[in-house]
């Protein structure tokens, strides 16, 4: 009746090096109360992620708003330091490097921002902010930072006499243009793009996600792409994870995820999104979940889908699915996935 | 929210001609030419703003301004006051063209070069006031805001005792208990240092807590973290990056703050603890001619005024620039 005898496999990518991988990783915020600041809680924004990144890759992280994406992104640029878990770059360890000792390290792992706004001071020029990367890495450039500044500005789809601007006279997807080029500065190996068209107008988001496509294929850059909705990653992503809650429900390659979704919560995304896909227009329906997503402060025991799931049974209350591999390289956990050449999944 | 996105491979990254066509004709301004441009447009500020700059150049050129009206502020004229009643002889306090506004009573002093004089320890004073505890405030409230926690906890509470503080009897008995000469300073050059450091030291909670908030909401901003994920360390982040945002509230709350110390240097030298006589000042001059304002009521307007259109002045600068300079208007 159920797949929780198979044993948890970790991530493997399918082919090329891993660049970066993650086990257990997780980040609790406590919640501090009266006087003595005594912890009376944590949002558990983060609760156990395990996965790779393989060079050269794009791979998504997929959930809804407030599921634990940022947090993610900013514990592998390591703005934010785990609860728990391991992060390893290249080989090492990084879950707890000193401010200190990650500092070259950041030439490596760069982080585009989800708010174009909020992202570059707003009483430096362009120049100032492009530049700095080279100022606090202390990285030589070979004709002097502004010139390095205007390539990459040219680079990004803009003008290099924006130097002397200011990011308010920019627009959402230009600002948008300012911050990759400052990520592309130190030639980074790895960038974490957080939601980076999700603030911009549908017609100009195409344009920045192509040009970060271009840019992949420049530089060699591993992307991990984070978005709230499965439609935005569709064409760039190699692989997709979906989160739900602070933890990944299903985790597999683009093609596999789009067409065969087994964990009923990415079915339920992926109905919310119009495919463009004749193969499944007809037979798919609209799945509305019910009720909001629960608060990551108390979340749902066992399977923390199972107060919206329409599949949901005793059992989903009292254990937990572990993330297990259902076929090559697809990890779902789920103790009803859809999509599963077994007699217990819902007939087609 | 969900309109599918159809990205085509092969259609590359736009072309960015299409993309600059919106700010091509904007010049580069910074924020500040906009509030410029905004602070321009309020009259009343920019007189508010034209008779400080007017105050300053009066303090500046005490000497050469007295020198062109003929009068000086020291010497005594006690042949122009009334013998019996040692009140000025002549109407309004004894005002010619000799003496603008008039002579002191008992000893025939120029209350016009006093006020001249006057200013120039007023806004010595209250600038360097200012100055201090801006410094102080806002170091305080930049690192308190920025790195939060215990070091907020004992920053704010620090504050808070300041605020406390029973400011002008300490002030009272601090300047009645030192000595002539102190730190290698002596008359009114110590008097100045103490009054200065007094009321800088005890009033950059004002400052300290407004800049504290602004930090706070500054450090969540994205700016901060990019700066992080750059490698940038603690002191880039706190004077390069929320610093320059902080110029703003900062100019508008330090220009609020000069009149308020101009009013209080006067309270401290009206209760005597200012500079010492013979050295002119308008809270001095004030508690002189409260004495008198029965029979020479004229002898109270000129150091009035002067304190009551400073502090205005400063006042409806202060407000014009907050308006040009608030980021919420914008
Ligand atoms: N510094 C923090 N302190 C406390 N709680 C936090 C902090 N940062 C994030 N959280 C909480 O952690 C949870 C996950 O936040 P996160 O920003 O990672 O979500 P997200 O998936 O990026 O959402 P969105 O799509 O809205 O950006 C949220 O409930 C959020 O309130
Ligand atoms: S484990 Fe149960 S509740 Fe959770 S997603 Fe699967 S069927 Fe739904
Ligand atoms: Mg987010």
């Amino acid at each position: 009746m159920t797949t929780t005898d198979a044993e948890p496999t970790p991530a493997v990518p399918a082919i090329g090096e891993e660049i970066l991988s993650v086990d257990g990783l997780v980040k609790h915020f406590p919640i501090r109360k009266g006087l003595l600041q005594r912890q009376v809680g944590a949002v558990q924004a983060v609760d156990g992620l395990t996965f790779n990144v393989t060079r050269g890759e794009t791979l998504s992280l997929v959930g809804e708003s407030g599921c634990g994406k940022t947090t993610t992104g900013r514990l592998l640029t390591r703005l934010l330091e785990p609860t728990s878990g391991k992060i390893v770059f290249e080989g090492r360890d990084i879950s707890h490097l000193s401010e200190g000792r990650m500092r070259p390290l950041r030439r490596d792992v760069q982080m585009i921002f989800q708010d174009p706004y909020g992202s570059l001071n707003p009483r430096h020029t362009v120049g100032k902010i492009v530049g700095a990367p080279y100022r606090l890495q202390n990285v030589k450039t070979e004709h002097g930072v502004k010139r390095a500044v205007q390539e990459l500005l040219e680079l990004v789809g803009l003008s290099p006499e924006h130097y002397n601007r200011y990011p308010h006279e920019f627009s959402g997807g230009q600002r948008q243009r300012i911050g990759i080029a400052r990520t592309l500065a130190l030639r980074p190996k790895l960038i974490v793009a957080d939601e980076p068209v999700s603030a911009l107008d549908v017609s100009i988001q195409a344009q920045v996600v192509n040009l970060l496509e271009d840019l992949q294929e420049e530089f060699d850059l591993t992307y991990v792409m984070i978005a709230h909705d499965l439609s935005v990653v569709r064409h760039v992503s190699d692989r997709v994870a979906v989160m739900y809650l602070g933890k990944i429900v299903e985790l597999a390659d683009r093609v596999s995820l789009y067409e065969k979704p087994m964990h009923p919560y990415t079915v339920a995304l992926l109905s919310a999104v119009p495919v463009p896909d004749t193969k499944r227009k007809g037979k798919q329906e609209r799945i509305r979940l019910q009720g909001d997503v629960p608060s990551p402060i108390n979340p749902p025991p066992a399977c923390r889908f199972h107060t919206r799931c329409w599949k949901a049974q005793e059992i989903c209350k009292t254990t937990e699915p572990p993330l297990v591999e259902l076929a090559p390289g697809h990890q779902t956990a789920c103790h009803f996935p859809e999509n599963v050449e077994q007699p217990t999944a819902k007939a087609e | 929210m969900s309109t599918p996105l159809e990205v085509e491979p092969g259609s590359s990254s736009a072309q960015p001609e299409a993309i600059l066509k919106g700010v091509g004709k904007i010049e580069g301004r910074s924020l500040w030419q906009i509030s410029w441009m905004r602070l321009k447009r309020d009259k009343v500020a920019l007189a508010g703003g034209a008779f400080v700059l007017l105050l300053i150049l009066v303090g500046i050129f005490a000497p050469v301004i007295c020198k062109l009206v003929g009068v000086t502020p020291n010497d005594f004229h006690q042949d122009l006051v009334d013998p019996s009643l040692q009140t000025p002889i002549g109407k309004l306090g004894g005002v010619s063209w000799d003496h603008p506004f008039g002579i002191e009573p008992v000893n025939g002093r120029d209350i016009f070069a006093r006020i001249v004089y006057g200013a120039r320890i007023s806004l010595l004073i209250a600038f360097l006031a200012t100055l201090l505890s801006v410094v102080i405030g806002v170091v305080m409230g930049i690192v308190a805001g920025y790195f939060g926690g215990w070091v907020d906890t004992l920053i704010s509470r620090l504050m808070d005792i300041f605020l406390a503080f029973p400011l002008v009897l300490f002030a009272l008995a601090l300047v009645g208990a030192i000595p002539d000469k102190m730190f290698g300073l002596q008359g009114d050059a110590l008097r100045v240092a103490l009054i200065v450091f007094i009321i800088g030291f005890f009033s950059w909670p004002y400052i300290g807590r407004i800049i504290r908030g602004q930090t706070l909401s500054l450090r969540e901003r994205e700016f901060v973290d990019a700066a992080r994920s750059l490698g940038a360390r603690r002191p880039y982040i706190l004077f390069t990056e929320l610093l320059p945002n902080l110029i703003a509230p900062i100019l508008v709350y330090a220009t609020l703050l000069i009149p308020t110390n101009v009013l209080f240097e006067a309270g401290l030298s009206y209760l005597g603890v200012g500079v010492r006589p013979p050295t002119a000042s308008w809270g001095d001059m004030l508690s002189g001619a409260a004495n008198w304002y029965q029979v020479d009521p004229m002898y109270m307007i000129p150091p009035g005024l002067a304190i009551f259109v400073t502090v205005l002045a400063f006042n409806l600068f202060g407000d014009g620039l907050r308006d040009a300079l608030d980021p919420r208007s914008r």
